[in-house]
């Protein structure tokens, strides 16, 4: 049964005198604040915060941790984002002392365990990209794109050459054109070929002296392989522009091809998706990016380096010669990536590419039940993920891809991404990952088969047994309430 | 196989459900010529056991918090992380969650963070709260970026050279491409003289950025440098520490535009540097310029109270290039973290930790300055930090001492090379020291043993 109390907010459920930690007193001289610090820097009146206990706390946030679903409990196939197993293994590891109590500003000296694993880190990821240098300092995915076109904003710069435009297919995550954007480039967008893939005639079109960089997502947004990359790569280069590759879709080509032998000169990691991160309800992410070997030098500062001397290696953080500079405070989302480390240790080289054929597989066998009921538009087969239309349902039926995903949070699965990507209509994105079983994707096939059986009226208004049902998202525009306020009458 | 548990049976009833004779026939639109052949040079596997004795012995080879007193500051600090909050933050159900898309399938998460962005309007007195940037020095930069669109004025900004080194070069590297003067007012004094201030901002001017306490640890007259900023029509960004305002007055109080902060003093551990929590809020009118998520409340279909993500034309998944932010993944989990921390100290708690902080370092600071060649190096009040100067060529030694005796003091200021024009050689004697509720009157006196033994060279 659910607990009631639980959706009261923290500030319904605080009372007057109540505490929840308790902190010892003083053991230095009590003297008068005002004596140490100005008065009129102090604040007049006691704070705003709530009072509750420890106990209510605990029962309130647990209760609330219930009314989610996650991948711990849920089949959660949210194109796009990776849902895969999170290993407890990595939380333990993750918050070992030595490890979750060091502070950045802390000798290196002192620091070699840590900068041992950061710089391993480097290596293996440089491996995977098939590139040559790595900065582990962005904190997610659109953070890595950003810095990336910052590196080659000052690569061009230092060229004298000034390169304003940045391409990217209609298809790709709204994160590559305001990246674009907020690293000072010109947005330009490109529609693909009926295969779902860019169009080279198209892409020629659009190349001359002021294109800087073509943003590409391999597998792009419609779980394709842009299988004439190395050709866009080709075209990219003769006009003197670099390729960026939006890591997002790794996991369906680990250690089966890597995006510097196929031509490209930067990409970012999610290591929240690929390297279990994990997702957090929204992050912490990482978004570390390589580059190639001209491009090491922009990095942004610090890197993490190695002197190897014939008794001793020490590790050490250094700014890269033509740095961009600094794209964050600290050094980078260390937690997120040491449990990265962690999966890439457990897995090895073998485990890697198990990953992506066992991700790959799982995605066409799905794929291949729901075809009947839900057909893919572009492909034959697919990589990780494949994006299915629910326009016949709509048309014939009055069913949308909203309605089967509402739908699907009845039957215990989380829904897949929805009306993404745009160029699908009636777009319903979904990535099983390797770490399910043929029971579950079975499961969840028989969920839709029995789901596009149900009447159009009945599934507009579902879900009926989750906590809540349609919010009413117009309203919440409308006239936003972004905080809690304390009742007139209270 | 790691994770993985379909078996060679199971894949081969799937492969026929495919219609496809092997796995390797999956990936025929990979070309042939693109194709790896050979393995990744990887380090080979390691069982469970073997990566924990690993990762143990790496870990044995930093000097963590068991074994030193942790007197650094800074931008982040040691302070106490309640067993709840650990504990809540390492459900499942939480942290194997994500971006809660679908309202129905997470009011979990969605009403924690209307509860987060409640707590930091609460804490600041600011009007609105979003869900969390990634650390300080992004969110200082998405202030200033937000400034530049809210007042249409694009061509300079202000910023202190008592803000955190690391920030103002973070805001250098966000507007590298702009045609913005970044002008930085320098603080030789330990605070900004205002009439500097005033000589630097004119009517082209976005915003002024202040940090308080700064980056010496001194307080800043914030409030009147906030009617400075508005007497040019900038606006006035704050940065500040979320536990000194246990004590002090709220940027809202003193009529700061926007409030950012470094969150990880909020029950987020030190870990080496991140991930963090980027706190951002506003006054009113600029909530439709701000970066990132923010939830809001709502009514579902039945007329039950409920949360979703709200104003989402703002953001890039539906705006593409005219976004306010290319952020996506935040720092949800952190911001759950920050959420718990201060429901737990609640009203008199964060004033109790706020108080300690401040008493200890009050006594620290006093008791230090006792050792000859040892002094304060701004005479300026201040919260939980301070500047120490070592005079004679001491630093050095003093801080080796220090680590052997089981204290961890710093950053110096010699290691952020923008300070040597501020204070010249006297950046060479600084170092910064800061003192967090956890530190005992014992551990403060065997510190100033420490300082005066190495000082007098026995």
């Amino acid at each position: 049964m659910r607990n009631k109390l639980a959706t009261k907010l923290l500030f319904e459920l605080s009372e007057p005198g109540r505490r929840g930690a308790v902190f010892p007193h003083s053991d230095v001289p009590n003297r008068s604040l005002d004596e140490l610090m100005p008065p009129d820097q102090l604040m007049s009146d006691p704070l705003e915060l709530p009072e509750l206990s420890e106990p209510e706390i605990v029962r309130h946030y647990d209760n609330l941790s219930t009314l989610n679903m996650s991948v711990d409990t849920h089949f959660y196939p949210l194109g796009s984002c990776t849902m895969k197993y999170n290993p407890k293994r990595h939380e333990r590891l993750a918050s070992l002392a030595g490890l979750a109590d060091l502070h950045p500003y802390q000798v290196e000296e002192d620091l070699q365990g840590i900068l041992q694993i950061l710089y391993e880190m480097q290596e293996m990821l440089a491996e995977i990209s098939g590139l040559s240098a790595v900065s582990l300092q962005p904190a997610a995915g659109a953070h890595g794109e950003l810095t990336a076109l910052l590196v080659a904003a000052a690569f061009f710069r230092d060229r004298g050459e000034s390169r304003s435009k940045v391409l990217f297919p209609s298809s790709a995550h709204g994160t590559n054109p305001a990246s674009a954007a907020t690293a000072g480039f010109d947005c330009v967008q490109l529609q693909g070929n009926k295969q779902g893939r860019v169009d080279l005639d198209e892409l020629q079109s659009h190349l001359d002296g002021q294109t800087a960089v073509f943003m590409i997502t391999n597998p792009n947004t419609l779980g394709l392989f842009e299988c004439e990359i190395a050709e866009i790569c080709r075209l990219m280069h003769d006009v003197g522009g670099l390729v960026y590759v939006d890591g997002a879709n790794l996991n369906a080509i680990l250690g089966i091809t890597r995006p510097g032998d196929f031509g490209a000169d930067m990409m970012h990691f999610n290591v929240h998706k690929t390297f279990t991160g994990p997702h957090g309800a929204g992050g912490p992410g990482a978004g570390p990016i390589a580059v190639r070997a001209d491009l090491a030098d922009y990095l942004p500062a610090p890197v993490i380096a190695k002197t190897q001397r014939p008794t001793v290696t020490r590790y050490h953080l250094e700014t890269p010669q033509q740095s961009i500079g600094r794209i964050r405070g600290f050094l980078c989302n260390v937690g997120i990536l040491l449990r990265g480390y962690c999966y890439l240790r457990t897995l090895g080289a073998k485990g890697l590419c198990d990953v992506s054929e066992n991700a790959v597989l799982n995605a066409n066998y799905l794929k291949a039940t729901l075809k009947d009921v839900l057909p893919v538009p572009h492909g034959e087969l697919c990589m990780h993920e494949f994006v299915a239309s629910a326009q016949n349902l709509q048309e014939e039926r009055g069913i949308s891809a909203m309605d089967i995903a509402k739908r699907l949070l009845d039957y215990g699965f989380h829904a897949p991404t929805v009306y993404f990507p745009l160029v699908v209509p009636e777009a319903m994105m979904i990535e099983p990952t390797e770490t399910e079983s043929k029971e579950t994707l079975d499961a969840f096939g028989d969920a839709i088969h029995e789901i596009v059986r149900e009447d159009a009226e009945f599934l507009h208004n579902a879900p009926y047994h989750t906590p809540i049902s349609r919010p009413n998202d117009v309203q919440a525009a409308r006239k936003p309430i972004l905080r809690w306020t304390r009742p007139l009458n209270q | 196989m790691a994770y993985l548990f379909n078996t060679a049976k199971q894949q081969r009833a799937m492969l026929q459900t495919i219609g496809v004779d092997s796995i390797s026939d999956l990936f025929n639109q990979v070309p042939e010529q693109l194709r790896l052949k050979r393995p990744l040079d990887l380090p080979p596997p390691l069982s469970e056991i073997e990566l924990e004795a690993h990762l143990r012995e790496c870990a044995g080879r930093n000097v963590g918090g068991s074994s030193r007193a942790c007197m650094q500051g800074g931008g982040v600090y040691d302070h106490f992380i309640p067993a709840v909050v650990d504990e809540i933050a390492s459900r499942g159900e939480f942290y194997t969650a994500y971006t809660p898309y679908q309202a129905e399938a997470s009011q979990g998460s969605l009403q924690a963070f209307f509860e987060y962005q409640t707590l930091i309007c609460q804490l600041t007195g600011m009007d609105v709260s979003n869900a969390s940037l990634y650390e300080g020095g992004t969110s200082v930069s998405e202030a200033a970026l937000m400034a530049m669109r809210a007042t249409q004025r694009r061509e300079k900004i202000v910023i202190l050279g008592s803000v955190h080194p690391e920030y103002r070069e973070v805001v250098e590297t966000y507007l590298s491409h702009l045609d913005c003067e970044i002008v930085v007012v320098s603080t030789p004094e330990g605070t900004v003289d205002l009439a500097n201030v005033e000589a630097a901002l004119d009517d082209r001017t976005a915003c002024l950025i202040v940090q308080q306490p700064n980056f010496f640890g001194c307080l800043e007259d914030a409030c009147r440098l906030t009617d400075i900023a508005h007497r040019y029509g900038a606006l006035s960004v704050v940065s500040f520490d979320p536990i000194s305002l246990g004590l002090l007055k709220r940027p809202g109080d003193f009529g700061a535009d926007i409030a950012v902060a470094e969150g990880q003093p909020l029950g987020i551990p030190m870990q080496y540097g991140g991930p963090f929590l980027g706190i951002l809020a506003c006054r009113q009118n600029f909530v439709r310029q701000m970066p990132g998520r923010l939830i809001g409340q709502t009514i579902d279909r039945n007329g039950e109270r409920c949360f979703v993500l709200n104003l989402q034309a703002r953001e890039q998944h539906i705006r593409r290039e005219k976004a306010t932010s290319n952020i996506c993944t935040n720092q949800g989990l952190l911001a759950l973290r920050a959420t718990v921390y201060l429901a737990l100290l609640g009203k008199v708690g964060l004033k109790e930790v706020a108080e300690l902080c401040c008493r200890k370092a009050h006594y620290a600071a006093e008791q230090l300055s006792t050792i000859d060649g040892v002094e304060l190096m701004f005479d300026r009040p201040f919260f939980k930090e301070f500047s120490l100067r070592i005079r004679n060529g001491k630093l050095d030694e003093v801080l080796r001492n220090a680590r052997c005796d089981g204290f961890d003091l710093g950053p110096t200021l010699r290691h952020f090379q923008s300070f040597a024009t501020q204070f010249g050689k006297a950046s060479e004697e600084g170092v910064l020291v800061a003192v967090t509720e956890k530190r005992t009157r014992d551990d403060i006196d065997r510190l100033v043993r420490s300082l005066r033994k190495s000082v007098l060279g026995l």
